[in-house]
């Protein structure tokens, strides 16, 4: 099996913008008539549901940003009353409070439709034994792909992330055919396997599915060499629904956006403006068949590219680049999203500390690692090392709880972090994406 | 009693010049110095000509630093010395943070700079156990 559902993955493009353009409009009626944030920002922006004629008439509609989904926290931009709702789910808690999604019995059937394509498209079939390593939780990406896994029938080992010897166990007792992780825990796992004196070409492992987190070719490389096996990207996030908003095909060259679903658009990050097909920029989704948690114009902050050139594979739908980077400071570690904000918060929190920080995050051996400089101001200096240790030990456990991952917190003299006069850098990437 | 002036130092190369060599230009005299470091950072403690003029200046430069008070306490310069006067700081309870010596002598004897956790009660039990310790006017001019 190639595709999942071939006459909708090779829709004929004519038909597809048809069939976008209807969904398009629906889904601007309805979140008119029961969002009242939609339909603010419509009457504001001088917008009504009926100047939506073509699809280019999308770029009439105001965007849609994180911020929105947290001022109507939680359940402001629902498009249903909540007895429609059978599932909830979060953003890994970023800037105060998270963002949260719904979805209908309906939503989650979809979901699960792309999850099966995005499988297929890797190689899956109803024989494949899938390891699922992403967080079963308030995170999409475990319950995502386990519903998919579901539906084509594969046998799916519900491992969440964490306890990597055990993972490894699991891969070799039961003959783990795919795994499903991010791609740097796919190259941790094979640290372990080495350690333990396993060789991944014993292992069954075929193909892996890695994504909530940007990775470059590279590192496919490395994770094909390694693991002997194929490694295909997958995009989502879960504004939009979770896992399976594209993926990549056996060409690997790009992720098929699922654009019965979604459209997409590639904006100009300063000015949003709609850039032409080809150019990089911020990709931008609207979500045309979600009920409970419909979404315009959403800005994704990801910078990718979009290429409409025929591809191999036989799918009709828009490839985006694998994502090359963010239109704002937010870095993704370890799959969690962290944004320099948010150690701000901590630290502010701490008596005598100054908001002058730096997030340092690089990768070593091949887990991804946030080091968190802080300025060592005079009210937070002791001549004596076991102070100063113990703050650095307090700063880092604060950070922790709140980032949800390991830091580690370096001290630095004052003026030693850079200030600038418009934005501060705040965050220094040194893994080589 | 002495102040002494601490400065936060980021393990890198040409922090401790940079920091000299200010006090040098000031024409600061360091009298007596330790550092303290763990893999990041170092802690330079100094003892200099005029403290307060280095406090200013090495603020003036950016640096983070610190006046602490501590006691530059007379010990024999002879073998045991040291330990005949910990031993007596041991039995009145007097917890020590850290201690270094002090570069040049007083009346034959050597000095060692002790920073204490209760700087009163070291001073009095000092003066009870007739420990010599040094007022910060003729140490900062040794």
């Amino acid at each position: 099996m190639i595709y999942w559902d071939q006459e909708k993955e090779c829709m004929p493009l004519e038909q597809l913008r048809e069939l976008q353009l209807r969904r398009l409009k629906e889904t601007v009626y309805r979140v008119y008539a029961f969002v009242p944030a939609y339909q603010k920002k419509m009457d504001e922006a001088g917008v009504k549901p009926d100047d939506i004629k073509t699809l280019d008439d999308l770029k009439k509609l105001p965007f849609t940003t994180k911020q929105d989904l947290r001022d109507n926290y939680p359940f402001g931009l629902f498009a249903v009353p909540m007895s429609e709702v059978v599932r909830i789910h979060s953003s890994s808690g970023t800037t105060g409070k998270p963002t949260v999604v719904g979805y209908t019995r309906k939503d989650i059937d979809i979901w699960a439709e792309l999850m099966a394509r995005a499988l297929i498209s890797a190689g899956a079939t109803r024989h494949s034994v899938i390891q699922n390593a992403y967080g079963y939780g308030l995170f999409t990406g475990g319950l995502g792909v386990h519903y998919g896994a579901e539906k084509i029938g594969a046998s799916v080992i519900p491992s969440s992330g964490g306890n990597t010897k055990r993972q490894i166990m699991l891969m070799q007792d039961f003959g783990t055919t795919i795994l499903t992780c991010t791609p740097s825990y796919a190259l941790f796992m094979y640290e372990v396997m080495k350690e333990m004196g396993i060789d991944p070409a014993d292992l069954k492992l075929k193909a892996g599915i890695f994504g909530a987190e940007p990775w470059s070719e590279n590192m496919r490389r490395e994770i094909e060499n390694n693991l002997k096996i194929d490694a295909y990207d997958i995009y989502g996030l879960s504004e939009i629904i979770g896992p399976g908003v594209a993926i990549e095909c056996s060409y690997k060259n790009g992720l098929h956006i699922a654009e019965d679903h979604f459209i997409a658009e590639i904006i100009d990050p300063e000015t949003g403006e709609v850039l032409e097909d080809g150019r990089q920029g911020e990709l931008v989704i609207t979500a045309i068949t979600k009920e409970a948690l419909p979404i315009i114009r959403y800005r994704t902050r990801d910078l990718t590219a979009l290429d409409r050139t025929p591809c191999a594979c036989g799918r009709t739908h828009v490839r985006m680049q694998k994502v090359l980077g963010r239109s704002d400071d937010m870095v993704i570690i370890r799959g969690v999203n962290v944004f320099p904000s948010m150690v701000e918060s901590v630290l502010l929190n701490i008596p005598g500390v100054e908001p002058y920080y730096l997030l340092v995050v690089d990768r070593r051996g091949n887990l991804d690692e946030l080091e968190v400089h802080v300025e060592v101001s005079e009210k937070i200096f002791s001549d004596e090392i076991r102070k100063l240790e113990e703050l650095e030990d307090l700063i880092r456990r604060e950070l922790e709880s709140a980032l949800g991952i390991g830091v580690k917190v370096r001290l630095v003299e004052p003026k030693s972090i850079e200030r600038s006069e418009g934005k501060a850098k705040r965050v220094i990437d040194r893994r080589k994406i | 009693m002495a102040k002494q002036i601490s400065v936060f130092l980021e393990n890198k190369a040409g922090r401790l010049a940079h920091v000299t060599r200010v006090l040098g230009e000031a024409g600061i005299n360091i009298r007596a110095l330790s550092i303290a470091d763990t893999s990041d950072f170092g802690i330079l403690r100094l003892i200099v000509s005029d403290p307060d003029k280095a406090y200013e200046i090495l603020k003036e430069s950016g640096f983070t630093v610190s006046e602490t008070e501590v006691i530059a306490v007379q010990v024999p310069d002879s073998p045991g010395g040291l330990a005949a006067v910990l031993e007596q700081m041991s039995e009145e309870n007097l917890n020590i943070e850290y201690l270094y010596a002090f570069l040049g002598t007083s009346e034959n004897n050597a000095l060692v700079i002790f920073k204490v956790e209760d700087i009163e009660k070291a001073r009095q039990a000092f003066t009870k156990r007739g420990i010599k310790f040094l007022d910060e006017k003729r140490l900062y001019q040794l």
